[in-house]
């Protein structure tokens, strides 16, 4: 199993997301969460991670080698599916499309690039020893 | 600098403040709005029973207000204008000061003094207050009535139809929409409404609501009656225009507040815009014209020189209502002298009237029923003063643009032609975005200009207008598949083909650049599994998330399971084993409408389980999550019926065995009946298969779905050998030419040449490919596989059904509520 235990576990309460500001900056990062070995991924796809009660949703961009990581709703409708989603690009942009209506997300930004949906939290992702991290803020 | 305070925030109010802060920064802007909520979106408010929500509907978030610097007071309203100290105070006793005041206080439904109004279950459609009103009491009775048979009696009338309840309309007038369109018209429109379910009675004066507390019928002055529950008024609008009247503004003595071509009362400093404002004798009931008066008057507070308002054309055209209806120009050619031109096809219920100038040059309006497709373009026609064809009957006798190019119609419109009314959009400023600011597709034209954002009736048009505007750059227009591939479907086709592509990823470093997106990925993998038809988990994170998954996603994020019943025959024994099944592991079951049985609200992670016990029973997978073959229905045929001329069933099941798996551009639908008496619905289908004395019918390209069309027939009488061999060709050919997720029936309607041509290719083979489609088919059939025993035999693919993948939990927050002794999936939001 790729099962890990989070790196840092100093307290058991689920990370509080800052919202006003949807992009945490590395600087920010206070815990990087150690997900999965890199194999554990899709290539060009996506999983979901459980980090405590949190779902965070990793997009492996096998084709352009980056990573990419967000929330697992969809803000329109509630709905926690989008490691589910396939990714892509919009004139470059890596972004992922939810495979319930496909409204579709920029993975660097988190805002909707086809409606006025709202934006979505996004995460630092880094690659250390074969195994994927995410950076939480809390 | 000047403070600004807007009395109401409905969609004209709202307008106005994006049309001033997008000119001005400076500008303090207030805004006092009497309901709950920030404005809404009034004219798609009948969304809101088709699942739109509340903040579907909003005009802009909350959000939008705050980052804007426009300071929102909802549920505050104002009631008193002083107008010497500048001041207006709410309810709340706020008072504020203002130096400029705009009235967007909108209008409220009309209510006729008529004995009983007062009564419970009597209701008006105006707000999303009335709304929630109408489906909580519409919950408690089954008979309801709409007071008006105007555009929005109409619409009120359909959304309770589609409430489940009987539903009546009852006009005073002797025809329906007494205004847009004529006595002929009308009895075509209520023959379809008739049709859809929709009781209609004209000529009915209403005396009495009568009832004892709550509402049980209406009485008439001629003395008939209807028994009904539920009351919904729609006899027309009354503008607000209290706060005016108290404040010796001037007013109609009919209502509204009266305006000058500047929009302004009869105080310097006080504007009227949108419903509330009465222009030259009119009121505006409509969208757009309160959106210019909102353009008119944000231009004029900023000291900016503007255009008057000099009235509005009220062009309309019903939405929602299942049947087209549209009035232009002057539908009864009553203010000039005019010559009406009519056409009425009774059987297909369409009716189109043009009036056209004495002199037989210009078109002056006209009225369109069952089939209102030129819309736009007639249009355009009177607005534009645009000349007629020599024979204008052309213009509506025959079916519309068969022998034009695509996008003519628009070629001629002059560059002042205003394109999109919502946002005063004219062709120039699109052809210009396209010309010199290199917009180069819709979501270009539509950031740029805004143009499609508001009602998005004008979204045909700009296509249409890119299109052509490109051609006329040089630009080759071709149908490509989105940014990542310059070319058509077909074109990737041949590609696929030529070069043995077996993957998306070749194909995309060969042919394609960037990332890919969710539009070509489907369809790649989708020309894939047309061509090779290998199997698709290999390259799952192509897939969209159905064919991933193998599965249906549905609300919640659970599958559902739907294994194959061909013909929709099946044993006693393997009836009791889904039975089973489904409620070991809890599965909500349902008949579904292609006669096989769907099992709701499995995980994830039990998906391979489930099929793996399906499998062991002798079932495999029903491809209900694919592009693909869904179901062959089918009726008893001669084998029970007393009426059958042939073995309907049989014949299906073989169908179904043979083109099993089978992926296209979009799902396929097949249906056999035993005779004509087509109890299994075959002219619905895609393919449908009639039995006669001698043999079978062959229909093709029918469609069910939001566009019902009836299948065509493409040969009469042939046997059983000779009908297989044409659906192989006609499927092969339609998979291998269709754009993506057209269906069969959309196809065929845009095939040049149309049915002739399709019979001259499948059955007279004027091609000479009959044959190669025929191996073509060959091949794929030899290839089938079941889906889902692939995965449940290989370890490696069935690690992937898992929600996390660093841990084997389950998804936590998946919720249920019972129902009817089923779990369904608890409602969208209230997680
Ligand atoms: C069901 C329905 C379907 C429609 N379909 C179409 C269509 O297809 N096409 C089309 O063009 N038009 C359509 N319309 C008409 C269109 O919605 C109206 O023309 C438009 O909403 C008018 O905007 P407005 O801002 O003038 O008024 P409103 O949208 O009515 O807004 C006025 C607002 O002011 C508030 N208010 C009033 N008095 C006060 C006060 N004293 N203090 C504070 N607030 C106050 C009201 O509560 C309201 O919120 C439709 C309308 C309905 C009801
Ligand atoms: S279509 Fe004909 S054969 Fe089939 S069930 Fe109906 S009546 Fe019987
Ligand atoms: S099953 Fe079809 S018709 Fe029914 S709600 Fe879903 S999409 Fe609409
Ligand atoms: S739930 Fe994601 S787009 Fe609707």
């Amino acid at each position: 199993m790729n099962y890990e235990l989070p790196m840092i576990n100093s307290n058991n309460e689920t990370p509080q997301m800052d919202l006003t500001n949807n992009i945490s900056k590395d600087t920010d990062v206070k815990i990087w969460f150690k997900a999965a070995r890199v194999e554990a991924f899709p290539e060009n796809g996506g999983a979901c991670v459980r980090y405590k009660d949190l779902q965070i949703a990793v997009f492996n961009f096998t084709r352009r080698n980056e990573w990419y990581a967000c929330q697992n709703m969809c803000p329109h409708k509630m709905q926690m599916v989008l490691s589910r989603g396939m990714i892509g690009s919009h004139q470059g942009e890596p972004k992922i499309a939810c495979p319930f209506h496909k409204r579709t997300f920029s993975l660097k930004t988190g805002e909707c690039l086809n409606t006025d949906e709202c934006a979505i939290t996004v995460y630092p992702v880094r690659i250390e020893n074969g195994y994927v991290h995410i950076g939480l803020t809390a | 600098m000047s403070r600004v305070i807007v009395v109401g925030n409905g969609m004209v109010g709202y307008k106005f403040c994006e049309k001033l802060r997008s000119r001005s920064k400076e500008h303090e802007i207030i805004v006092y709005g009497e309901e709950p909520r920030p404005a809404y979106d009034r004219v798609h408010l009948s969304s809101y029973f088709s699942g739109s929500t509340a903040e579907d509907l909003l005009m802009a978030p909350v959000s939008w207000y705050v980052e804007n610097n426009v300071e929102l007071f909802t549920s505050e309203l104002v009631i008193e204008v002083n107008r010497e100290n500048k001041t207006v105070k709410t309810h709340t006793g706020k008072v504020d000061h203002y130096d400029y005041l705009v009235l967007a206080t909108g209008s409220s439904a009309f209510v006729p003094t008529v004995e009983g109004v007062e009564r419970h279950g009597v209701f008006v459609y105006r707000t999303i207050e009335d709304l929630n009103q109408i489906i909580d009491y519409g919950k408690k009775v089954k008979k309801a009535a709409v007071l008006g048979g105007g555009l929005l009696g109409l619409e009120a009338a359909k959304a309770l139809l589609d409430l489940g309840l009987e539903t009546h309309v009852i006009e005073f007038a002797p025809r329906l929409m007494p205004r847009q369109i004529d006595d002929t018209g009308s009895a075509v429109l209520a023959h379809k409404l008739s049709q859809l379910g929709i009781t209609i009675h004209l000529n009915k004066n209403t005396k009495k609501i009568a009832g004892n507390g709550k509402l049980e019928g209406l009485e008439f002055t001629d003395g008939s009656s209807l028994a009904i529950e539920m009351l919904v008024i729609s006899a027309g609008i009354r503008p607000r225009d209290e706060l005016a009247k108290a404040n010796s503004l001037k007013v109609n003595p009919r209502g509204g507040v009266m305006v000058d071509d500047h929009l302004r009362t009869s105080d310097e400093s006080i504007f009227a815009i949108g419903e509330v404002a009465v222009h030259n004798n009119m009121v505006y009931g409509l969208v757009a014209p309160g959106y210019e008066m909102a353009d008119i008057v944000a231009r004029q507070i900023i000291g900016e020189p503007s255009k008057l308002f000099t009235g509005f054309d009220m062009s309309t055209k019903l939405k929602l209502i299942g049947v087209d209806v549209a009035s232009f120009g002057d539908p009864f050619g009553e203010i000039t002298p005019s010559i009406p031109i009519a056409f009425q096809d009774k059987r297909n219920g369409v009716y189109k009237r043009i009036n056209i100038s004495e002199d037989g040059k210009h078109l002056l309006g006209g009225i369109l029923i069952g089939d209102a497709s030129q819309y736009n373009i007639f249009h355009q026609m009177v607005v534009n003063k645009m000349p007629l064809p020599a024979q204008p009957e052309s213009l509506i006798i025959g079916s519309p643009g068969k022998n034009e190019p695509e996008g003519a119609g628009v070629k001629s419109l002059p560059d002042t032609a205003q394109i999109c009314s919502c946002e005063n959009i004219t062709k120039g400023d699109l052809v210009s975005q396209i010309t010199e600011h290199g917009a180069t597709t819709v979501d270009d034209l539509k950031k740029k200009t805004k143009a499609c954002t508001g009602c998005g009736g004008c979204t045909p048009m700009v296509n249409d207008i890119l299109k052509i505007t490109l051609e006329s750059l040089g630009h080759k227009v071709k149908k490509t598949l989105c940014e990542h591939f310059e070319y058509s479907r077909q074109e990737l086709y041949d590609i696929i083909k030529v070069k043995g592509i077996k993957s998306y990823d070749v194909l995309l470093n060969s042919v394609g650049r960037g990332d890919g997106c969710e539009i070509c990925k489907p369809a790649v993998a989708s020309l894939l599994s047309s061509i090779w038809n290998e199997l698709i988990a290999e390259q799952d994170t192509i897939q969209d998330t159905n064919d991933r998954y193998l599965a249906n996603i549905q609300r919640g994020g659970t599958y559902s399971v739907v294994p194959r019943i061909a013909g929709g025959e099946i044993t006693p024994g393997k009836l009791m084993a889904i039975g089973r099944i489904a409620q070991k592991y809890g599965l909500y079951t349902k008949i579904t409408g292609g006669q096989r049985i769907d099992m709701f609200g499995a995980r994830v992670d039990q998906l391979p389980e489930i099929w793996e016990e399906l499998i062991a029973e002798g079932f495999e997978s029903g491809h209900a999550y694919g592009k693909a073959l869904r179901t062959i229905k089918s009726c008893v045929g001669s084998t029970w019926c007393r009426y059958g001329v042939q073995d309907s069933v049989s014949f299906a099941i073989f169908i179904e065995d043979r083109y099993k798996g089978l992926r296209a551009p979009h799902k396929l639908k097949g249906a056999v009946s035993g005779c004509i008496r087509e109890c299994a619905e075959a002219q619905s289908k895609d393919f449908g298969i009639i039995a006669t004395e001698k043999g079978w019918n062959l229909y093709v390209g029918g469609n069910g779905g939001a566009r019902p069309q009836h299948a065509k027939l493409l040969v009469n009488d042939v046997d059983t050998e000779t009908c297989v061999k044409l659906i192989d060709r006609f499927l092969m050919f339609y998979i291998k030419t269709a754009d993506p997720l057209t269906r069969t029936a959309t196809w065929l309607n845009k095939l040049e040449g149309g049915l002739d041509y399709l019979r001259d290719v499948i059955v007279n083979d004027s091609l000479g490919i009959g044959e190669e489609l025929e191996m073509e088919m060959k091949e794929l059939i030899a290839n089938y596989h079941c889906e889902w025993k692939k995965v449940v035999e290989n370890p490696e693919l069935r690690e992937r059904y898992k929600h996390f993948i660093n841990d084997d939990e389950p998804d936590t927050t998946l919720a249920f509520v019972e129902m009817r002794d089923q779990k369904i999936p608890i409602d969208w939001h209230k997680k």
